[in-house]
């Protein structure tokens, strides 16, 4: 209401009632022809880049190097891919690596989020307001604060240069997942779940078989949100990760970087293939996807 | 919550089942989070370089911090960034959300060209933008050229350098403008019925509907995008390393810099206490604020 106030209260009324129905319609028709105008030049600057990307990617070593850049590339180079993918580093290995880590990241944050969520949603406890502030206080908590000290005691753990910092605390519950399971779970009827108790059901199996099928996009984004953050994930990686054959996609990227650094048309090909399996995730699965993060939108209100 | 006095046998129950279902979250909060937590504050009263022994130094980070132009440095940084990608963020991605709302053909595509950004990897992303930045044949100039105009140096000048970091973060806002479309999706349609009955044009609806029911929507993403904001540093420190100069130094960096770099973890640890004190001072600001503007159906 306070915004409404701000408005000026005497503002012309729009010709808009005044119109006959035929007029309107074509007010209808010249806004509507804008709106594809604009969404068409937006999304054409959000795609240049990646169509920069892959022309970049397709380009001879020569064209690459020419200056002025050229925009297109002279001759289609697919090689490029099979140069940067098998060259001096083992890319192969690093795929490996990345698979392994996001893998038992995304079973652990399943397994460790599903269970406090259920219990933050459905389960009453004298604790459990204050445990959820909590929760929500470690969203807030800058990284960097608990970055040093638990770089401090995996290394005192001997865990460095190891897998396990980067997938055994993924088994203990991440903050932001559990919030977002949570306010679904919240949104599943009461009726289903005193249904299901009359019935005998015991607490897991009420989680099990009426609140997970009725939570599958909430799942499906959770799983796709640890999946990229996983996938991409450069900076614990690369504090954590220092041998050659221990390294993932993304650090192997940076070090391509070093090593390569005026041969973008390698290393273009190289990122577009490690972004591929997301890319090919996110489409599969985007209607469940963008269905699951307008939960994330209720849960900022 | 109802406050039970003489708690029955089926809510003991229910209680007991409450705290074994949220123990691993319990366990993991107290080892990575509560624990380093308290940890950080002891090593911020402490000299380690992770080799030697930890020498107990009193307050000497914190007179270091104060007197340190290069900590003072960044936080002006960090504060630049931080205004400049939500101000810039929040207003582009809101229109950009809106367009996408409206109900035309290829929606389901326009959104997924919108969001395709924020999935590319970070190191991918740095990548890219260090050449549509670049002064000479950089896209951006390049475009700016064919209208005759003369672009800024971008990552090579010194003010231009956070400027061009604005730009990357908004080109990556995608999961901005999908909370913008579930807000948008929330708003009952009844609202702009009544509206329009009353003989409200397209503008003031935007203003008198659609506004204040987004605006703890604005607000969420204002918040969580200046957290964001001033937390990030990752793609700063593959591009620019903080250069040129310092123009680009911002807060997370320079911890970065002192704790993996010069393996200064002390002081690492107090400049994150800083970070700390400026993320909630600016949460605080914002929510001492949100009255005058955030409009909630149920207060």
């Amino acid at each position: 209401m306070l915004v409404e106030t701000a408005v000026k209260p005497a503002r012309p009324t729009r010709p808009g009632t005044s119109l006959t129905s035929e007029q309107a319609e074509r007010v209808r028709r010249v806004r509507r022809s804008g709106a594809y105008i604009l969404l068409a030049i937006s999304s054409a600057v959000f795609l240049l880049p990646f169509l920069w990307m892959v022309t970049t990617s397709l380009k001879s070593d020569a064209a690459n190097l020419a200056f002025p850049p050229q925009w297109l590339p002279d001759s289609f180079n697919f090689d490029n891919y099979l140069k940067g993918w098998t060259g001096s580093l083992p890319f192969n290995r690093f795929l490996l690596n990345t698979i392994v880590i996001t893998a038992l990241s995304m079973a652990g944050n399943l397994i460790s989020c599903i269970l406090p969520a259920y219990a933050f949603a459905r389960l009453r406890a004298r604790a459990a307001g204050v445990m959820f502030a909590a929760l929500l206080a470690t969203m807030m908590i800058p990284r960097e604060i608990t970055l040093v000290p638990k770089f401090v005691m995996f290394s005192k753990l001997g865990w460095v240069d190891t897998y396990l910092p980067l997938i055994v605390p993924e088994f203990f519950g991440v903050a932001l997942y559990i919030f977002l399971l949570r306010q679904f779970f919240t949104t599943i009827p009461q009726e289903l779940i005193d249904a299901a108790r009359i019935d005998g059901a015991s607490e897991l199996r009420i989680l099990w078989s009426v609140m997970l099928p009725l939570a599958k996009p909430a799942i499906a984004a959770i799983c796709l949100f640890s999946f990229v953050a996983n996938w991409n994930q450069y900076l614990e990686n690369s504090i954590y990760l220092r041998s050659m054959e221990k390294i993932t996609l993304a650090q192997g990227l940076g070090m391509f970087n070093g090593q390569y650094v005026t041969q973008y048309n390698q290393m273009m090909a190289v990122a577009l293939v490690s972004m591929l399996p997301i890319l090919i995730i996110f489409f599969l699965a985007q209607k469940t996807f963008i269905r699951g993060v307008t939960l994330t939108g209720i849960a900022g209100r | 919550m109802t406050a039970v006095s003489v708690p029955t046998p089926l809510a003991r129950r229910e209680a007991r089942r409450f705290h074994l279902f949220v123990s691993p979250w319990v366990v993991g909060f107290v080892l990575f989070s509560a624990g380093p937590i308290l940890a950080a504050i002891v090593l911020s009263f402490i000299q380690w370089n992770l080799l030697q022994a930890p020498k107990w130094v009193g307050f000497a980070n914190y007179v270091r911090m104060v007197n340190d132009p290069e900590f003072w440095e960044s936080i002006g940084n960090t504060v630049e960034y931080g205004l400049g990608s939500v101000a810039l963020g929040v207003t582009f991605t809101f229109l950009l959300a809106l367009l996408l709302n409206q109900p035309l053909r290829f929606q389901g595509l326009f959104r997924t060209v919108m969001y395709l950004p924020s999935v590319v990897s970070g190191l991918a992303t740095a990548l890219l933008w260090l050449n549509i930045l670049h002064p000479d044949y950089g896209l951006i100039n390049k475009v700016l050229a064919s209208f005759g105009i003369q672009g800024p140096g971008w990552l090579a000048s010194q003010e231009w350098a956070i400027p061009g970091l604005v730009l990357m973060s908004v080109w990556g806002a995608g999961n901005t403008i999908v909370i913008y479309l579930a807000g948008l999706q929330g708003i009952p349609r009844t609202l702009y019925e009544a509206a329009e009955i009353d003989g409200a044009g397209w503008w003031r609806r935007f203003w008198s509907v659609t506004v204040p029911m987004m605006s703890p929507v604005i607000f969420f993403n204002v918040v969580t995008g200046f957290i964001a904001a001033l937390q990030s540093y990752v793609l700063i420190l593959v591009m620019t390393e903080g250069g040129p100069g310092n123009a680009t130094m911002v807060l997370g960096l320079y911890i970065y810099r002192h704790a993996f770099v010069y393996f200064d973890m002390g002081y690492a640890a107090t400049l994150s206490w800083a970070m700390f004190v400026l993320v909630i001072a600016v949460t605080a600001i914002q929510f001492s604020l949100a009255g005058r503007w955030v409009h909630y159906e149920f207060k």
